[in-house]
Order: structure tokens, then C-alpha cells, then sequence
């Protein structure tokens, strides 16, 4: 994804402003350089890590094995994707990521804010490290610790009553939580390099061309940081669009997800015969995944002009 | 370098410069006393330096103008108005900041009319005005432009724009030149204060670097430790300065060592004697002091029995500064005229004179030579 490092766009911006002299836009990289010759074995190894298997799952999901034991062309597997149980699971994956990747962004802006303003450089490194070791907590263990202490039986239900009050963790509210439980650490990581990047003159002197607090925000520090809450959210997107174990030892197929979908076609769990489905579904995977960036470039293009 | 392509018609009809003034302002951070009362007033339509070393309190002093800063005690007043406790987007300044402080993410023009979307001109006039503004600082054509696509030099112009498209009533300029290399800075401050005086804005300019503050201010405010030490016009801060420290910090000043009469009115200096300027009668006692005296000030004549010795000589056009080494190891530089110093050569003995004039005298006595 092309997520590298969204926080060191808005501290660039500064640093290049010192160049002393005027330049065109668009006349510098005009010279041929043999420097892209560099980045050939990483094509290479993505090549071989990234496109075989797309390449594979790709035939896969046009073509079926007929009674006579050959391979024959169909559209039928990717026509199963978009109904019933399939397609119910493709909208649930992305109705959870859009809105728990929607709230861990809007959540973790004032807590990303709160850190990087805050007087005491211990707590923002507490809350970094910490943020550092919960953003990459997820899989079966991070399921346990739910329903450990959200679950039916677990020891916080229990305390506050929660059961009573309706509770229950294995509904999609309960996963949606779970998930913003790794997403909100992930997106404050993203954004505090960005804040950090955000110059106090900047709202000094909108202060003193006399723009208040809610105007700076509007005016300044929002779009200044929009890149940023862009690509951050497209990777909080992707990254509860792809996940699959907690979801899998948490809820199993009780809620519709396209990953544990897809692993239940290919294992044959349910019924046999339906891994070219299981392909057809993961080349879905893939196509809302190029939507949402190339959505993202689109917004990004038209908001970010100065950055380039 | 082009010039400022000046209005006519003073672009901001409004800006009949208003009175600044610093009242006792004191502010602490912590131990440190950034401002430790301050009084100081800036006159309609003057250009005010505030000069001093680091840490003396001058960006302090100038972003409780801003109303940035909340003074301990003390007010700040505006055509004799005490705003004090208005919030800073509610005060009647332009700022301009020492770099970097101009919207990335806006145009030139959008940067210039910023102040002005904010109160909610219409965009037409917002636009119209920005390009007045930036034909005023000599940018035409850059409006489209985004700042990091401009150079230091054009950057400080447009926030120099922006400062000044509110039209306020006093304009705050913190060493909005230091990050410019040699060449553009001075340029540029030719052309503030050649925009300054068009407009008629009274304006307080902050820098430590003292030929700046000398060249481009009608006065020269002179701070140490959060107090003022002398406000003056520049001649009169060079050529009478009020304390030692003012004669050391501006300009060159040469320390001889001298002895105090015992009534404290005349001091013997290179075996001459001179009135001390300034009173100081009243002491008992004779002392050794630093008498200070300015490169040019020095008069020198070759004398096989003279006190000091011509250790070098750099030519600097129609003058040539000699560094003398004084009995005692002590050194000293005259500025003398290039045809006389020519005559003397390196390791030539040589008599000081001085003028007959009262001198300024640093009772406490430092070891170093010259500023
Ligand atoms: N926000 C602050 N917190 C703590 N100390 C401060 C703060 N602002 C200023 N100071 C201290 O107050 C003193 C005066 O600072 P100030 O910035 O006004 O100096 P200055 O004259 O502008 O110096 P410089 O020429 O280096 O810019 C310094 O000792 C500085 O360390
Ligand atoms: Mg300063």
C-alpha cells in the first residue's frame, strides 16, 4: 500500500522551504537517472511474494474443475461472490473496517493531540510505547483477552453487570470494539509525527491575523493534516479489512466476514468444491482494497497541492 | 534587487501609526526573568529596534505586543489603551516571524488574504487586495505560488504582506531576517524600513544583530536581562553611550586600562588625563578602571618611546584598523586614515592620543581587550 510513513509529510513541507532559490515546478527530475535500477530487486521480491499469488488466485477465480476432472473457464465463482451468504460477508468486512478505521480516526485525533501537547514527556512516551505494543496486539491471543474480560463470562461483564445491560461481545458492535482497540494505538502512531509537524507559528500567526481557535483548525491545522488522517485511515482500512484470527476465535461465522468466509470455502467447512469461490472472494478482497486507494490519491491530489 | 514598487497612495490610508507603550512589564518563567520591568515607548510612525544578546527578553517583550505572552505585572498600551488582557486574534498587529510561519498549505495570495477570509471579506476584494499587497513587496507574479516553492528571502516578503494586510496598527517584526543569508538580508531590510517609512506604521523590529538595529531604526532600544538600557537614536547611542555596557555591545570599544582620581572626576589614561563622563563624585579613593574609547577615537603617532607596539594592520578601504599591544599586554585597535597608517610599520613603537573630551569609564574592570 502506499502508506509509507504519512507522518513525515507534513514535516517535509517545512524542511524543503529553506531551498534559497526559486524553482519552476516540474523542471527538476527531468534528467534521465539510472537510479530507479536500485529499487530492481525489490521488484523482483515483490514480484515473486506479491504477484504469483495474485497471479494464482486470479486463474483461480475464473476457471473451475468440471465433472471430467478438467479446468474450464466460468464467471460463476465471481457471481457467487456477489450473492447471498458471499456478498452479505464482502458488505459486513467493509461496513466494520470503514467504521471502526472512521471512529479510531476521529478518536485518536484529540488523543494524538492531547500527547503531543502535554507538558510531560513521560506520559507521551508511555503512551507511545504503549501504543507501539497494542497496535501490533491482535490474532487469537488479542480475542482471548476480550473474552476474558468482555465476554460472557468474563471478569468486567460480570462486575459491571453488563449482561443485564444487554452486553454481549460476540455481535458486531462487540467486534467493532475490539477492533478499535488496536486501531485507535495504530492511528495515535500515525498522527503524532504529523502533529509534532504542525509549526506553533502556524497558529500564532493565525491567531494574529485574527482567526480563532475553531478557525485555526478549520483553516490551518485540518487541512495541514488531512494527508495524514487520509492515509491513516486507509491503513486502519486495511488492516480490519484483512484481519482474521480474532475474528475467527471470537465470533467464528456468527458475523459475516469476508476473511473468515473465505476460510471457511477454502477448508470446505461448510461445503466442498468451493475453493475458486474462496480465490473469487479474495480477488474482491482486492479490488475494494485498489478502490479505497485510489479514492484516497484522488482526494489526496486535489486537497494537497502544495505538497508536491 | 528590485525595489519595492511603491503606491502612491499610501496603501494603507488607516495606518496613522499609533503610540506604543511597555509599562512595567515583568514576566518570569521559572527563575529566569525574561522581562524584569521594562518601560519603553515607541512614538507614531517610528521604527523602534530592540536590540540586545540572547535571552535578554526581546522576543518576549514583543510577543506581549502580540498578545502571545501574559505579562506577571506591568500593561502594554495601544494609543494609550491597555490591552493587556485582549486576546491576541482580537489585537490591532501585524507580526512577522523570524522563518517559516507561512501556511504551507496555501497559496502566496491565500497566505497575504488570510486575515482577511478570516473576518470574512469577500473573496473578490480579499484577492484584489492581496495583489496590491504583494506588488508592494515586489512579488507580483508569485501569487499562484506555494510557499515552498518561493526562496527565504521572498517568503519573509509575503509574510511581510500578510502582516501588513489588516492594516495595523503597529507592526512587530522578530529578526525576520536571521535565517536570510548576508546578501538578501541586507537588501531586505532596506526595504521594510523604505516600506515602513511609506506607510507611516509604527513598527518595533527585534534583533540581536546590532548593525541591523543601527541602520534601519530612528531609535535604538537597548535591552539586558529583561530591562531596558538605553533607548536612543543610533548617533547617540555610538557616540554617548549610557553604560558600559551599551559602549561594548554597540560598536567597537576599546578597554584601556585607566586610574580614577580620588574624587572621581578625572581619569589618567595613557598618561594623559581626562574628565569622566557622567558623575561620579562624591567617591573616596583613587581606582583602577576601564576606560573605553572607540577604534576612531584613537589618534597615533610613531614614537620610539611610545607605550604600545603595532602588532598588525588590515586595510579596510579609506581606513586601516591597527591592533597596538599596550604595556601590560593589553590590546587595542585604531581606525586611522589608510595614507597615514601606511607610514608605520608592523612592530613600530607608537604614542596614543586621545581627544579632549569627558570618556566613559567601566568601574568594574575587565580583563578581556575589545568587544
Ligand atoms: N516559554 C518559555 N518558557 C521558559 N522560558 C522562556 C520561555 N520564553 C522565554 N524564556 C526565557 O526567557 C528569557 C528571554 O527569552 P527571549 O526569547 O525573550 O529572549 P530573546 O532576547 O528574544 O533572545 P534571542 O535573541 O535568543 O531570541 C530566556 O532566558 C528564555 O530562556
Ligand atoms: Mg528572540
Amino acid at each position: 500500500m502506499t502508506l509509507t510513513a504519512p507522518g513525515a509529510v507534513v514535516a517535509d513541507a517545512g524542511a524543503k522551504t529553506r531551498r534559497q532559490e526559486p524553482q519552476a515546478p516540474g523542471r527538476r527530475a527531468a534528467r534521465p537517472s539510472a537510479g530507479w535500477l536500485g529499487v530492481i530487486p525489490l521488484l523482483a521480491f515483490a514480484a515473486v511474494v506479491l504477484g504469483l499469488p495474485v497471479a494464482a488466485m486470479a486463474a483461480g477465480s475464473i476457471t473451475t474443475t468440471n465433472d471430467a476432472g478438467g479446468t474450464v473457464f466460468t464467471d460463476a465463482n465471481f457471481a457467487a461472490t456477489f450473492d447471498g451468504p458471499y456478498l452479505e460477508s464482502l458488505m459486513g468486512s467493509i461496513r466494520l473496517s470503514a467504521l471502526t478505521a472512521f471512529v479510531a480516526t476521529m478518536v485518536s485525533l484529540p488523543l494524538a493531540y492531547a500527547i503531543v501537547t502535554s507538558r510531560f514527556r513521560g506520559l507521551r512516551e508511555a503512551v507511545l510505547s504503549a501504543s507501539g505494543v497494542i497496535a501490533n496486539f491482535g490474532g487469537v491471543p488479542l480475542a482471548f483477552a476480550f473474552v476474558s474480560t468482555l465476554g460472557n463470562a468474563g471478569v468486567l461483564t460480570g462486575f459491571f453487570g453488563l449482561a443485564d445491560k444487554g452486553w454481549s461481545l460476540y455481535t458486531f458492535w462487540g467486534l467493532a470494539i475490539v477492533y478499535l482497540y488496536f486501531l485507535v494505538p495504530l492511528m495515535v502512531l500515525t498522527l503524532t509525527p504529523a502533529l509534532d509537524g504542525l509549526k506553533p507559528q502556524w497558529r500564532e500567526a493565525a491567531q494574529n491575523n485574527r482567526a480563532t481557535g475553531f478557525q485555526y483548525w478549520r483553516h490551518v491545522a485540518f487541512p495541514i493534516l488531512f494527508p495524514t488522517l487520509l492515509s491513516g485511515f486507509v491503513l486502519l482500512f486495511g488492516s480490519a479489512f484483512s484481519a482474521y484470527a480474532t475474528a475467527a476465535a471470537m465470533v467464528g461465522s456468527s458475523i459475516p466476514l469476508v476473511t473468515v468466509k473465505i476460510a471457511s470455502a477454502l477448508t470446505g467447512d461448510v461445503l466442498v468444491g468451493q475453493s475458486n469461490i474462496a480465490l473469487a472472494l479474495g480477488m474482491d478482497m482486492i479490488i475494494v482494497a485498489a478502490l479505497v486507494i485510489g479514492i484516497q490519491l484522488v482526494l489526496q491530489r486535489r486537497t494537497s497541492r502544495w505538497l508536491s | 534587487m528590485t525595489a519595492f514598487t511603491l503606491d502612491p497612495r499610501p496603501a494603507s490610508a488607516g495606518t496613522a501609526g499609533a503610540t506604543l507603550e511597555f509599562r512595567g512589564l515583568r514576566r518570569a518563567f521559572g527563575a529566569t526573568m525574561a522581562l524584569d520591568g521594562l518601560n519603553l515607548t515607541l512614538n507614531p510612525g517610528e521604527m523602534l529596534a530592540l536590540l540586545g544578546p540572547s535571552g535578554c527578553g526581546k522576543t518576549t517583550a514583543l510577543r506581549m505586543v502580540a498578545g502571545f505572552e501574559t505579562p506577571d505585572s506591568g500593561e502594554v498600551l495601544l494609543d494609550g489603551v491597555d490591552v493587556t488582557g485582549t486576546p491576541a486574534h482580537r489585537r490591532d498587529v501585524g507580526m512577522v516571524f523570524q522563518s517559516y510561519s507561512l501556511f504551507p498549505h496555501l497559496s502566496v495570495t491565500d497566505n497575504v488574504a488570510f486575515g482577511m477570509r478570516m473576518l470574512g471579506t469577500p473573496a473578490a476584494r480579499r484577492r484584489a487586495r492581496a495583489q496590491e499587497l504583494l506588488e508592494l513587496v515586489g512579488l507580483p507574479t508569485q501569487g499562484g505560488r506555494y510557499p515552498r516553492q518561493l526562496s527565504g528571502g521572498q517568503q519573509q516578503r509575503v509574510a511581510l504582506a500578510r502582516a501588513l494586510a489588516l492594516e495595523p496598527r503597529v507592526l512587530l517584526l522578530d529578526e525576520p531576517l536571521s535565517a536570510l543569508d548576508a546578501k538578501v538580508r541586507q537588501s531586505l531590510r532596506e526595504e521594510i524600513r523604505r516600506l515602513q517609512l511609506e506607510l507611516g506604521i509604527t513598527t518595533l523590529f527585534v534583533t540581536h544583530d546590532q548593525e541591523e538595529a543601527l541602520s534601519i531604526a530612528d531609535r535604538v532600544a537597548v535591552m539586558r536581562d529583561g530591562r531596558l538600557e538605553q533607548c536612543a537614536t543610533p548617533e547617540e547611542l555610538y557616540n554617548s553611550p549610557a553604560t558600559p555596557f551599551v559602549a561594548g555591545f554597540v560598536g567597537t570599544m576599546n578597554r584601556l586600562p585607566g586610574r580614577l582620581s580620588s574624587d572621581g572626576a578625572l581619569v589618567d589614561v595613557l598618561g594623559l588625563s581626562r574628565p569622566v563622563q557622567g558623575s561620579l563624585h562624591g567617591r573616596d579613593g583613587t581606582a583602577d578602571v576601564d576606560v573605553l574609547v572607540r577604534p576612531e577615537a584613537l589618534t597615533v603617532s610613531a614614537a620610539p618611546d611610545g607605550p604600545a607596539q603595532l602588532v598588525a594592520a588590515s586595510f579596510l578601504g579609506a581606513t586601516t584598523r591597527l591592533t597596538l599591544r599596550l604595556h601590560g599586554g593589553r590590546e587595542a585597535v585604531a581606525d586611522v586614515p589608510t595614507t597615514h597608517a601606511s607610514t608605520l610599520p608592523t612592530g613600530a613603537r607608537i604614542r596614543l592620543g586621545l581627544p579632549e573630551r569627558p570618556v566613559l569609564i567601566d568601574q568594574a574592570r575587565n580583563e578581556e581587550t575589545t568587544a
